[in-house]
C-alpha cells in the first residue's frame, strides 16, 4: 500500500497548486538556461552564417566582433590566390542606429560583396539585393515590412527582402547591404574632416621641398579612402586543410587568420562572457531559491502530518515506510513540477523578447537536479519525523 | 499464562522542583480474554502505564512481560517495539487517529500490509472485518466523512485486524455519547473474548464499567485499587479492596 501516492490523491488539488508553484519557479530556471543558451546561439549565429572557413583580419587583433579591424577589401583579391582557397570576399561590420518616424532601431549592419561570401544564406520574405546601392535585406526580427525606406547618414535605403535567425552578440538583428554602401557608412568622413585631412596634406606638402612638385589634387583622394573592409572571409576547397592555408595567408600576407573555431571561440569566450557568466549566476541564484523553497515545503508537509506519522509509529509502521511516504511525495512534487514547468516554458519561449533555446540535455540535467534537491531536501523532512515522539498520537495526560 | 504483566513500573517526569513521578512502583497483570479498565482522576498515571505498557514511552525500571517473555525491562526495551505493537497489540486512541488520507478499508489493511501481508489479502481480511462490524458500506469512504461512532468503530476494527494478545484502549469512549460509547465497549469484550486478548481500557466514565472483568483504580500514580467485578455481565460491579 502507497501511502504517498494516497495522501497526494487525497489532498490532490493543494498538491497540485503546489507543484504548479514549484512549476513556475522552474519554469523561470528553464526560461534562464534558455536564455543562456540563445546568448551562445544568438552571438555565434553571425559567425555561422557567414559559411566562412577563415577568417582573415587585421593583424594583431581578433577580429571585427573583438575590437577594430580594418583591411584592404581588395586583399581578397591575393587571398584567392593562394593554395587551398576556393573563395574569398571582403565583409564589412558595423553597429548602428537609424530611426524610421520616431522609432529607433538598432541594427548590425554587414557589407558584402554581391555574389560573394558574407550575404543572408536564405531571404525568407521578398528578394535578395541585386543591385549595387542603396538596396537592404533586413532580419525579421526588426519588425520592419518590405519596401520601407530608411535613411542611415546621407544615404536612403529601401528593404528589398526579409531574412531570420541571424542577429549580433548583443541580439540586435541584421541588416545587409551592399559592401560600398557599407563602406560609405562606415568610412567616408564628414566634410569637415576631409576639408581639415585635405588642409594638412597641403601644408605637408608645401612643408617638404622634395614633394614641392606634387599636385595636391593628385593625392586628395587619399584623404577620403573608404576601400576598407573589416575582415575577408575564405571559404577553402573541398580537401584543403584549414591549418595549412591559415600558416600560408599569416606568413606572406602579414594577417591574422582565424579559423571559423577561433572566430567562435573569441565570440564565446571574450565577448559574451559576462552576459553568460551573469545568466549563469542567475540560473545558480534561482537553483538555490529553488532548493530552500523544496525544502520548505515539504518539511511544511512533513509538519501537517505530524500526527499522522505518530500515530504510524504507535501502529508498529518502521521508519523505512515513514521515510518513504515523504520522500515519494518529495519526488512526486518535483516530478510534477518540473513536468508542468516543461509544458510552460514549452508554450511561452518563442514569445521571449531575445532568442530563447530550449536545449532537450539542459533540461534533462535539470530533472537530475530537481530529483537530487527533492531527495536533499526531504532529508529535512524525514529527519523531523523519524524524531517525531509516538506519544505526540495519544491523547490525556500521565 | 497472562496474556501481559507489568512489575514494579516506574515512570519520573522533569527534574529537580519539576520532577513528577507518573508511575510508582505500579503492577498490573492481565489474561487473555479478560476485560480490565484502568480509572482514575486526570494526572493519576493511566494514559502513561498505556505507554509503558505498549512500549511507546517505555518505563524507567520494572518489567514488562508478554506471553511470560520479558519485553523491557530496567529501562531497557529487548524487542523491536514497533513490530511487537503491529503484530501483537491493538491500539486503540481516545480521537481516533485514523489516518486521514486512507480509506476505512486501507486504514484497517493498513496494519497487515506494514507487516508484510500483501495488498489483496490485507484488504479482503479488512473487508470481512468491517463486514462483521457493520462498516462494509463505509469501506471506501474517508474517516473525516463518517461519524463519531463509525470512526472509533473503525478505529476497534484496526486494532484487531492483526489478532492481537494484547488490545490498549485510551478512553476510546470519551468522544462518544453513552450509548454509542457503550456499544465500543461492547464490541471490545466481544472482540477481546473472541480473540482471547487481554483488554486494558482507560476510562474515566463509571456508567462504562458494565462486563468488566477487573477494576484498577489509579491515584498519583499507583494503583490506589483492584478488584474483580461480581458478576462482569451484571450493570452492578463490586470492587474488592486490595
Amino acid at each position: 500500500m502507497n501511502l504517498a501516492l494516497r495522501d497526494v490523491r487525497y489532498r490532490l488539488g493543494r498538491f497540485l497548486l503546489t507543484a504548479l508553484g514549484l512549476g513556475l519557479l522552474l519554469t523561470t530556471v528553464m526560461a534562464m538556461g534558455g536564455v543562456y543558451q540563445g546568448l551562445v546561439v544568438e552571438a555565434l549565429s553571425i559567425v555561422r552564417a557567414a559559411g566562412a572557413d577563415l577568417w582573415v583580419v587585421q593583424k594583431d587583433t581578433n577580429g571585427p566582433f573583438a575590437e577594430t579591424s580594418r583591411i584592404p577589401d581588395d586583399l581578397y583579391r591575393t587571398i584567392r590566390a593562394v593554395p587551398g582557397v576556393q573563395e574569398a570576399s571582403p565583409v564589412a561590420f558595423q553597429s548602428l542606429q537609424f530611426k524610421v518616424g520616431p522609432k529607433p532601431f538598432r541594427v548590425q549592419l554587414i557589407g558584402y560583396r554581391l555574389g560573394g561570401l558574407g550575404g543572408p544564406q536564405a531571404v525568407v520574405a521578398g528578394r535578395p539585393i541585386v543591385r549595387g546601392r542603396y538596396e537592404m535585406v533586413v532580419g525579421r526580427e526588426a519588425g520592419l515590412p518590405l519596401g520601407t525606406e530608411i535613411r542611415i547618414r546621407r544615404l536612403v535605403f529601401r528593404i528589398v527582402g526579409l531574412t531570420e535567425g541571424i542577429v549580433s552578440s548583443a541580439g540586435d538583428p541584421v541588416a545587409f547591404v551592399s559592401l560600398l554602401d557599407a563602406q560609405e557608412i562606415q568610412f567616408s568622413k564628414a566634410n569637415e574632416a576631409v576639408r581639415n585631412d585635405r588642409a594638412r596634406l597641403q601644408a605637408d606638402l608645401r612643408a617638404d621641398p622634395g614633394l614641392a612638385t606634387v599636385s595636391p589634387e593628385a593625392v586628395a583622394p587619399i584623404v577620403q579612402n573608404t576601400h576598407l573592409a573589416n575582415a575577408v572571409l575564405v571559404r577553402l576547397e573541398p580537401g584543403a586543410h584549414p591549418e595549412t592555408v591559415r600558416a600560408h595567408i599569416e606568413r606572406w600576407k602579414y594577417y591574422r587568420v582565424l579559423t571559423a573555431a577561433q572566430q567562435e571561440d573569441v565570440l564565446g569566450k571574450s565577448v559574451i562572457e559576462r552576459g553568460r557568466q551573469q545568466t549563469l549566476l542567475m540560473r545558480a541564484i534561482l537553483l538555490i531559491v529553488s532548493i530552500v523553497i523544496i525544502a520548505l515545503i515539504i518539511y511544511t508537509m512533513t509538519l501537517e502530518k505530524i500526527r499522522d506519522i505518530a500515530t504510524l509509529k504507535v501502529v508498529g509502521a518502521p521508519d523505512r515506510t515513514i521515510a518513504a511516504l515523504i520522500l515519494q511525495e518529495a519526488l512526486a512534487l518535483g516530478v510534477v513540477g518540473f513536468i508542468l514547468g516543461a509544458v510552460l516554458i514549452g508554450r511561452t519561449y518563442q514569445y521571449f523578447p531575445r532568442r530563447t533555446v530550449i536545449v532537450a540535455f539542459d533540461q534533462w540535467v535539470l530533472l537530475g537536479i530537481v530529483v537530487v534537491i527533492c531527495v536533499v531536501a526531504s532529508l529535512l523532512g524525514i529527519s523531523k519525523a523519524l524524531r517525531v515522539d509516538p506519544t505526540t498520537a495519544l491523547g490525556g495526560g500521565a | 499464562m497472562p496474556a501481559i504483566v507489568g512489575e514494579h513500573l516506574t515512570k519520573i517526569f522533569g527534574r529537580g522542583e519539576t520532577e513528577v513521578i507518573a508511575l510508582d512502583d505500579v503492577s498490573i497483570g492481565v489474561e487473555g480474554g479478560e476485560l480490565v479498565a484502568l480509572m482514575g482522576p486526570s494526572g493519576s498515571g493511566k494514559t502513561t502505564l498505556l505507554r509503558a505498557l505498549s512500549l511507546i514511552d517505555p518505563p524507567a525500571s520494572g518489567r514488562v512481560m508478554m506471553d511470560g517473555a520479558t519485553i523491557c525491562e530496567a529501562g531497557r526495551v529487548l524487542v523491536d517495539d514497533r513490530r511487537l505493537r503491529r503484530r501483537r497489540m491493538g491500539i486503540i486512541f481516545q480521537s481516533y487517529n485514523l489516518i486521514p488520507f486512507l480509506t476505512a478499508l486501507e486504514n484497517v489493511a493498513l496494519i497487515l500490509t506494514l507487516d508484510g501481508v500483501p495488498a489483496r489479502e490485507a484488504l479482503r481480511r479488512a473487508r470481512g472485518l468491517l463486514e462483521r462490524l457493520d462498516l462494509a458500506h463505509r469501506a471506501d469512504q474517508h474517516p473525516a466523512t463518517l461519524s463519531g461512532g463509525e470512526q472509533q468503530r473503525l478505529a476497534v476494527a484496526r486494532a484487531v485486524i492483526n489478532d492481537p494478545k494484547v488490545i490498549l484502549a485510551d478512553e476510546p469512549t470519551a468522544a462518544l455519547d453513552t450509548e454509542r460509547g457503550q456499544a465500543v465497549m461492547e464490541l471490545l469484550r466481544r472482540l477481546g473474548r473472541e480473540g482471547n486478548a487481554g483488554v486494558i481500557v482507560v476510562t474515566h466514565d463509571e456508567r462504562m464499567l458494565t462486563g468488566f472483568d477487573r477494576v484498577y483504580r489509579m491515584l498519583d500514580g499507583r494503583i490506589a485499587s483492584s478488584g474483580r467485578t461480581a458478576q462482569p455481565s451484571e450493570e452492578r460491579y463490586e470492587i474488592a479492596h486490595e
